[in-house]
This record gives structure tokens, C-alpha cells and sequence, in this order.
């Protein structure tokens, strides 16, 4: 994970320059003096709606948009030749194998939030998909009624009574919050020291990151501004607090 | 297990319901005509379709040379969906309804069910979704039904010459719902002058009789929230807070079905407070719309008319004012100033009888091609409109007595009929 970082960090510092200096370089021919709209939010005198606190939209928008280049240009054509070069079998036991590794950060995350049931559940879920699973690439788990958790070192932080923080859209990684940003850090810090323990050879190690990476992207059906919606930004910034929110109720 | 759970759940929410309803021989279980349209059709009493079909999605350019603002930068081009067969066989196009767009779930229901009754299909998004108002509608200004049908004829159209070297096709067909059924009337009246498909048969799925007295009956659903349409924003975190107490206070899992059906059950939103979610999700839609139009057009209604946007500026305040905005203000002030500057004289009331089937009824009545599928408690008919229908197009109009406005369309009988209909002669 580490020595990908290595390379990824300055791979996407180029690209996201380049991506925006792009936009900034068309000069803009002269045009008329604005007018006023027929229409503006000064008649409006209600509650926003879905409105969720961003001082760093400007950034945030910018990120939105690089992302979507960045997955139309690197990253969905990575994971489509993936999923067609796999076979379905192929890819379903990819993503059994990585989401059963992450019951290990949701296993330590539910100890820490004193939630017995969910670590209960988690254990079994990994004991159980582990052996029975052959190594965690079925998930006899679910089919035994143990539904998969998700707990991670945000909600954490959110259970020992941490704000979120503002709404960030993180390059590659997509929306979050500050709070998240910092869980995803710690529970990252985690799994490369687990990683390192197990003493793999160092090509074999970015083989496996490099899978990781696009099966994680592989399980997200999300599509940059698929909804052609105008105000998409605002939406799925709505629910991605939404889920967050309730995510913390369980 | 989550499977049995949801039908235990579902049997306790629904067999109140079914009881009354059992008399009439038609199984849709939701009796109210707001959570027929929210909730649609229950999974287990949908019909079965083995999973994924071949299909791929278009890209297509009905417009040539068709200059996009920057703010618009993610869009390339208007798309489609196609599903097609290995063999011969019809091609039925389906057009989407207010603000949907050409993959929205109901459309892929209908595509789904239609590619096993073996149709080629093609799906089209709403005139007025942004995508469409974008790339393919010339005015850039939809609603008006004439105009509309001329911009779907020529993605039509565009969209065949892209598959007919890839497809074997014997005819065509034509369906649509909502706004999309009223707009594949007039789509195949125009067919009937230009005869490139000559579709065998055109079913229209809940669609309105007036566009303008059907969208009268929508915004009218906001009356019923307290403040009136006024106060849309304070209802939404109204009903949001609600929402978010009943999960909290529930063992839920995720926000899926299961949870839909205990918000119904549970009686956590009156009749008013649905009505008012249906009228709120068409002012959202309508917001996008309204943007995109205004944009397109610069048309200064809710951005300033000469400003350019930039990808990155923030587009909020557009967002708000677009839901703010009742559809009928937009015909008033945008819709029709603009028509009027096309044809002088143009008086509003002629312009809003343009706007409806029977401004076509000469071509329509008993036109054997025409199909109509709709509700006895579709709301946004009246009961002179479901008359209207019956009279125009005789046997071939069925009325379901529930199922509210496209709240049966998946529901296994509707979806037999539909195929039926549509297949009769092939």
C-alpha cells in the first residue's frame, strides 16, 4: 500500500494540474454585461433543502469533476478490461477475499464502539469464511444469516463524540468528511502494518494493492455525473451526510 | 433470509390492504392512489425475468454542430439504451416520463419485460430531462408537445440509422408513460406524415389527457402541506427529521424496501404529507429542467442572462430557486412568452389547448393502432379525462381500479398486458 502511495501521489498531483490548467488556459471571448435573472433566491423565504454545510466547495467541486476525468480516463477502463478479461466466478471471489480481510478493521472498530453484537457477528463472519469460505473467497457467512457489518475508524471517532468536520471530496476516494479522512488514514495505517507482518514479497504485495484498488472500485456502482442531473454534486453530497448519519445510529 | 423477512413483513403490511380489494379480481395490493405511486410494485408480485439481457448503451448526436456551455462539460452526447435480439424481431421504441431519463427503473422494467416477450428496445429519455434538453431538443425548451414529438421523431431516427447495420428488424412499435405516453401520440401522428417506422402499434402507459390541467393537478398536491408550496424546504426536513426518528428508533439494517414498507405501515406520513413528497419530487425534477433550459437558452429566468458558468462555480442557489418555481410560473413566464415571440398572436389559451390529446383527436379516435393503459384513481386525470379516454379509443383502453399514477406499471398483470398488446401481431 505504501509503495503504491509512492507513486500514485505524484501520478495524481500531474494529473489533476494538468486537468485544471487545461480549463483555466481557454480564454473567455468578451460578453455582454450580465443581467439580473427574472428569478433569484432572494424571494424565497424557507429552509434550504438538503443543504449540508461546505465552506470548501470551490475545492470540492474541482475534486468532483477530477475524479470524474480521472474514472473516465484511468480508472473505469482499468476496471472494465478487469471485468472482462475475469470471469464473474473470478471477480465475485476477488471481492469475497478483499471485503473478508475487512472484517478485520470492522472487528477492531466495533471492540473499540463496545458494540459486542456486531464484533460477535464479525468474528464469526470472518472464522466462518475463512475455513469454510477456503480463505475467505465464498461467503457461506451470509448465506448462515450473519449479515456483513461496517464499521470503520470514522465511526469511531464519531462514537467517542468527534464532529464530522466539513465535507471534503477526496481525489480518487470520492465524497467524506474531514472525521472520515482521518478514520481512513488510521484503519489504512492498520491494514499496511498487517500487510507488512505477513513478510510478502514486494511485487506480489503491489500486485495485491493493485487488485484491491479495482475491485474496490469494481463493487462501487456510483458513476460521476451518470444522472445528468444538474445539481448532482449537491445530491450526492445530501446523501452521502444521510448515510452517514444514520450509519452512526446503528 | 432478508428475503423471508421482507415477505413476512410484507404479508403483515399488505393483507389489510388486500382484503377489500380482493372483490374486483385484480391483485395490485396498494389501495391509495399517493403510496401506490411512492411504494410501486412489490418485488414478489412482480414478474420474473431471467437477469441481464444483452444490451448496450448509445451515444448519440441529433444536433449537429451544437455549441455546450462549459458548466455542461460532462455531457457528450444524448444517450440511449438498446437491448436487442440475436434474431429478427420488433423494435419498440419507449419514451420516459417527466424529467426521467432513458435508464430510470421503471423503463428498464418495461425494457426487461419487453426483451423477453422478444423486442428489440430502445429507450429514450424524457424531453425533459437535462440530458435531452441539452442535446436534442431544438428549442431547448420542452413541454410543448408538437415540438417535442419532432425532437424525439429525429433521435429516433438518428438512434436507428446508428443500430440498423447491427439489428434484424421485421416492425416497430411505440410506448411511453406519463408525459412520454401523451408525447408517443403525438410522435406517431407525425409518424403518420413521414412514415420512416410506420409503428404497428402505440401504447400509452398513464398518460395525460392535458399536459396543462395534469400538471394543475400535481403542483395542487403541494396545497396540502402546511405553508402551502411556499414552504417546500421546511416540509422536506420536516418529513426527513421523521424519517431519520423512525430509523433510529427501529432495528434496521439499511434503507431498502423493508424499511419503505414499515414507514407505511407505521402511518408516518398522512395523505396529505404523500401528495406533498410526490409534488416536491416534481419540482426537483423540474429544477433540472428549468437549469438546463435556462442555461441553454440564456434565457436569463433563474441564471443571470449573459453569465457564463464555470464547472467549479457553485450552483446551489440555482437548485433552490428552480424548486421554488411552480411548473405553472414557468409557463407563464418562460413557456409561453417564448412561443408567443415564435408565433404573434398566439393567445395562452390556445397555446395550453395545443398542449393535449385532443388538439390530435381527429387522428386518434379509433385509431386501431392505439393502446391506453391507465387508473381509475390516477391522479393526474380527471374522471371527464378517463372518460375522454374511454371514448376515444373504445376497447382498447384499460382501466385498472387502482394503482395510482405508475404505481401498478410493474405489477405482473399490467406487464402481461403491456406485452400482449404490443406483441398481438407479431
Amino acid at each position: 500500500m505504501i509503495t503504491t502511495l509512492r507513486w500514485v501521489c505524484p501520478v495524481l498531483t500531474a494529473l489533476f494540474l494538468a486537468l485544471n490548467l487545461s480549463g483555466c488556459a481557454s480564454t473567455n471571448p468578451a460578453y455582454p454585461p450580465e443581467e439580473p435573472a427574472m428569478h433569484s433566491v432572494r424571494e424565497i423565504d424557507d429552509e434550504y433543502i438538503a443543504h449540508v454545510n461546505d465552506p470548501w466547495e470551490g475545492f470540492n467541486r474541482s475534486m468532483y469533476k477530477f475524479n470524474y476525468t480521472f474514472d473516465k480516463y484511468v480508472f473505469l477502463p482499468v476496471v472494465n478490461t478487469y471485468e472482462f478479461l475475469a470471469p464473474t466466478f473470478v471477480q465475485t471471489g476477488v471481492s469475497n477475499f478483499f471485503n473478508n480481510i475487512g472484517e478485520i478493521c470492522t472487528l477492531y472498530n466495533s471492540l473499540f464502539q463496545l458494540k459486542g453484537g456486531k464484533a460477535l457477528t464479525t468474528t464469526g463472519r470472518f472464522l466462518t469464511n475463512s475455513t469454510l469460505g477456503i480463505a475467505g473467497l465464498f461467503d457461506p457467512a451470509t448465506r448462515l444469516g450473519l449479515a456483513r457489518q461496517n464499521e470503520d475508524f470514522g465511526q469511531t471517532l464519531g462514537r467517542w463524540g468527534v464532529g464530522t468536520g466539513p465535507y471534503v471530496v477526496m481525489p480518487v476516494l470520492g465524497p467524506a468528511t474531514v472525521r472520515d479522512v482521518s478514520g481512513y488514514a488510521v484503519d489504512t495505517g492498520v491494514h499496511a502494518a498487517l500487510v507488512n507482518e505477513a513478510d510478502l514479497d514486494e511485487d506480489l504485495q503491489n500486485g495485491i494493492t493493485a487488485l484491491n484498488t479495482i475491485d474496490i472500485r469494481h463493487q462501487q456502482p456510483f458513476r460521476y455525473y451518470e444522472s445528468g442531473y444538474p445539481f448532482e454534486y449537491y445530491m450526492v453530497r445530501f446523501l452521502y451526510r444521510e448515510k452517514q448519519e444514520l450509519e452512526a445510529l446503528r | 433470509m432478508k428475503y423471508l423477512k421482507l415477505l413476512f413483513i410484507m404479508s403483515l403490511v399488505l393483507l389489510p390492504a388486500l382484503c377489500p380489494a380482493a372483490g374486483d379480481g385484480y391483485g395490485y395490493p396498494i389501495l391509495d392512489s399517493y403510496a401506490a405511486t411512492i411504494m410501486g410494485t412489490p418485488d414478489k408480485l412482480k414478474l420474473k425475468h431471467p437477469e441481464g439481457i444483452p444490451s448496450r448503451e448509445l451515444v448519440i448526436h441529433p444536433i449537429l454542430n451544437l455549441k455546450k456551455p462549459d458548466v455542461f462539460f460532462y455531457d457528450n452526447g444524448l444517450r440511449c439504451a438498446l437491448a436487442y435480439q440475436k434474431k429478427k424481431a420488433p423494435l419498440i421504441f419507449l419514451i420516459a416520463g417527466t424529467g426521467s431519463s432513458y435508464n430510470a427503473p421503471k423503463l428498464m422494467a418495461m425494457m426487461n419485460g419487453l426483451y423477453n416477450a422478444g423486442f428489440h428496445v430502445i429507450t429514450l429519455s424524457s424531453p425533459t430531462h437535462p440530458n435531452f434538453v441539452i442535446n436534442a431538443s431544438r428549442s431547448h425548451i420542452p413541454g410543448n408537445l408538437t415540438e417535442d414529438a419532432a425532437d424525439l421523431y429525429q433521435v429516433m431516427e438518428t438512434a436507428w440509422n446508428h443500430v440498423k447495420g447491427d439489428i434484424e428488424v421485421s416492425n416497430f412499435c411505440l410506448s411511453g408513460y406519463s408525459l412520454g405516453a401523451t408525447q408517443a401520440a403525438f410522435v406517431a401522428k407525425l409518424d403518420d406524415e413521414r412514415k420512416v417506422f410506420n409503428f404497428n402499434k402505440v401504447l400509452l402507459i398513464n398518460p395525460a389527457v392535458s399536459l396543462y390541467d395534469s400538471v394543475k393537478r400535481i403542483e395542487a398536491l403541494l396545497d396540502g402541506i402546511p405553508g402551502g408550496p411556499k414552504k417546500i424546504g421546511a416540509f422536506f426536513n420536516r418529513m426527513l427529521n421523521r424519517f431519520v426518528e423512525f430509523y433510529r428508533e427501529g432495528d434496521f439494517i439499511e434503507v431498502n424496501n423493508e424499511f419503505l414498507y414499515e414507514v407505511y405501515k407505521a402511518d408516518l406520513v398522512s395523505r396529505d404529507e404523500a401528495g406533498g413528497l410526490i409534488g416536491l419530487s416534481f419540482r426537483i425534477n423540474s429544477a433540472g429542467m428549468l437549469f438546463a433550459s435556462d442555461v441553454m437558452t440564456n434565457g436569463g429566468y433563474i441564471v443571470p442572462k449573459n453569465r457564463v458558468l464555470k464547472p467549479s462555480d457553485p450552483l446551489e442557489d440555482y437548485f433552490r430557486v428552480g424548486v421554488y418555481l411552480s411548473f405553472i410560473q414557468y409557463f407563464n413566464e418562460y413557456f409561453y412568452p417564448y412561443f408567443r415571440g415564435q408565433r404573434p398572436g398566439l393567445t395562452r389559451e390556445q397555446l395550453i389547448q395545443s398542449l393535449s390529446l385532443k388538439s390530435i383527436e381527429g387522428y386518434l379516435k379509433s385509431n386501431p393502432k392505439f393502446g391506453v393503459m391507465t387508473n381509475e384513481n390516477d391522479f393526474i386525470l380527471s374522471s371527464a379525462d378517463r372518460e375522454y379516454l374511454r371514448q376515444l379509443f373504445g376497447e382498447a383502453t384499460k382501466v385498472y381500479p387502482r394503482g395510482g399514477h405508475l404505481g401498478n406499471l410493474e405489477y405482473r398483470d399490467n406487464m402481461v398486458y403491456m406485452t400482449d398488446f404490443v406483441g398481438f401481431f407479431n
